[in-house]
């Protein structure tokens, strides 16, 4: 394509099925303290 | 929805349903912005010229592959949350501290009551009251917190010694972490920290003068030498485990780019820089947001030029994961405070989280009752993006949740109200975290 490059192909609805166990860190837990951010969390499962 | 960042002169598309993320030129962005605003393609060819079939075509194919305009899961806001455990717990077992920082959201220690050291046995029972709590989760948490921790470092001691044996006895593990301003930390400290902690968070804001100008001790001493000396005591001895240097900025120093900047200069890899809230006279007030826009992106093209120049350094609000990261569950529940994630008070009373802590209102219980408080622990289950104020319209609902529910909460006096300041911000920090994974050295 000329106009629009796709740099991360995605589909975050799939994580729907196969997410959802919990396992993960506690965001609050990490480094802020203080606000909610979860684009830079872990999953867990795909660690192992 | 389709949110388009433009961003040190490049432009960008997130399609927010799917995650996917395009680089997009000039034109494209003119047809997006169209599209965005509701115009047909007719219309399109009609105020922007034949000249856009090129892009109209591409737009269409990606549209059809589910990786733009793509519709959201069926049925998401009906979505049933499996019942969440407690799997986390913030440990304040040092309601009390040793430096007297000025924008302190828990009143130097005091967290609105008295100043007190956690006693081992309430430490004791807190994790007791974690692993009960937890249901089938095998990953604990438990955070370490003030007030300083290391204050009452033999308790912090005996309470992961105490973990290692239930670890053995339930089959969990815990990951301990623990959050200290390192004002005093002898070698053993340090040693124990290394071996024992899954992340040590420092807190050092950054320049010394902006520092020392917040962050005094209780004799109103500077103290960000002897801090950073410290901070190298524990992190050179770290090897590949994680650790933060986190710091605070507040309207007084909302150039905290060089903050950063001076963090890293200072050795240290791994920074969080974060805005002040809940302290008012410091507290960033609407009209910053243009110069604290600014300087995220000026922090953004720095970020990459450093990684460019072989001296690079981890932002925590860069670090976005775009083509995994966490699933779709969890970015719709957030941190899970009051239901995964709580704080214990020193005398064992329970909190949806270490900001709400000596809050009457917020009380939930304690780890000697062993019961939680359903209603409060209810109140904080239904608060996602499909009940809070504005959420479901936003791009950015995927990788912030809503936000945080204490900003909410001391901002609006209502969970789910988003703090708007901060709502602001962290869409800049994550417009800044898109360019830097789309875009990278054509930033500098």
């Amino acid at each position: 394509m000329k106009h629009i490059k796709t740099v991360t192909k995605n589909n975050l609805k799939d994580t729907l099925i196969s997410g959802g166990c919990g396992e993960c860190q506690t965001s609050c837990q990490s480094a802020c303290k203080t606000s909610c951010t979860l684009g830079n969390q872990k999953c867990e499962k795909k660690e192992k | 929805m389709v949110h388009l960042i433009e961003f040190c002169g490049k432009y960008a598309a997130l399609d927010v349903e799917s995650g996917s993320v395009h680089a997009i030129d000039r034109e494209a962005m003119r047809v997006l912005t169209f599209k965005n605003a509701g115009k047909t393609n007719k219309q399109i060819r009609n105020d922007l010229g034949e000249g856009v079939e090129e892009v109209l075509q591409e737009i269409e194919e990606l549209e059809q592959q589910g990786l733009l305009y793509s519709d959201p899961a069926e049925n998401l806001s009906e979505l049933k949350f499996n019942t969440p455990v407690i799997k986390a717990l913030c440990l304040l077992v040092a309601q009390d501290c040793n430096l007297r920082c000025s924008y302190c959201f828990a009143e130097t220690g005091e967290y609105h009551k008295n100043r007190a050291l956690m006693s081992f046995d309430i430490a004791k029972k807190s994790l007791d009251f974690l692993v009960k709590h937890s249901g089938n989760r095998k990953n604990l948490e438990v955070d370490f917190f003030g007030g300083e921790p290391l204050i009452n470092f033999d308790v912090v001691k005996k309470t992961v010694e105490y973990g290692r044996e239930l670890e053995k006895k339930h089959d969990k593990i815990f990951r301990f972490t623990l959050t200290t301003n390192a004002y005093q930390v002898t070698d053993e400290m340090a040693e124990f920290l290394n071996r024992e902690m899954k992340n040590v968070v420092i807190s050092i804001d950054g320049r010394k003068e902006v520092h020392d100008k917040m962050r005094r001790d209780a004799g109103n001493h500077d103290t960000y030498d002897r801090v950073v000396k410290n901070a190298h005591k524990i992190v050179d001895g770290r090897g590949d485990k994680e650790y933060y240097i986190r710091g605070t900025f507040t309207h007084e120093n909302l150039d905290f780019g060089g903050d950063v900047v001076a963090i890293a200069d200072e050795g240290f890899d791994q920074i969080s820089l974060e805005p002040v809230v809940t302290a008012k006279e410091y507290a960033i007030r609407e009209e910053d947001l243009p110069q604290l826009k600014h300087e995220y992106e000026m922090l953004a093209r720095h970020y990459v030029k450093r990684r460019k120049d072989g001296k690079g350094y981890n932002f925590f609000h860069f670090m976005i994961d775009l083509n995994s990261g966490p699933c779709l569950n969890k970015r719709l529940r957030g941190c899970g405070a009051g239901s995964e994630y709580l704080a214990v008070a020193a005398d064992g009373s329970l909190y949806p989280c270490h900001q709400f802590a000596g809050i009457d209102k917020f009380y939930m219980g304690s780890v000697e009752e062993g019961t939680v408080d359903a209603g409060i622990k209810q109140a904080f289950c239904d608060t996602h993006i499909f009940t809070k104020k504005g959420c479901e319209e936003c791009w950015a609902k995927y990788y912030c949740s809503g936000g945080c529910a204490a900003n909410a909460w001391f901002d609006s006096g209502d969970l789910k109200t988003p703090y708007r300041i901060g709502c602001e911000m962290e869409k800049k920090r994550l417009e800044a975290a898109i360019a830097i994974k789309t875009f990278s050295d054509e930033l500098v």
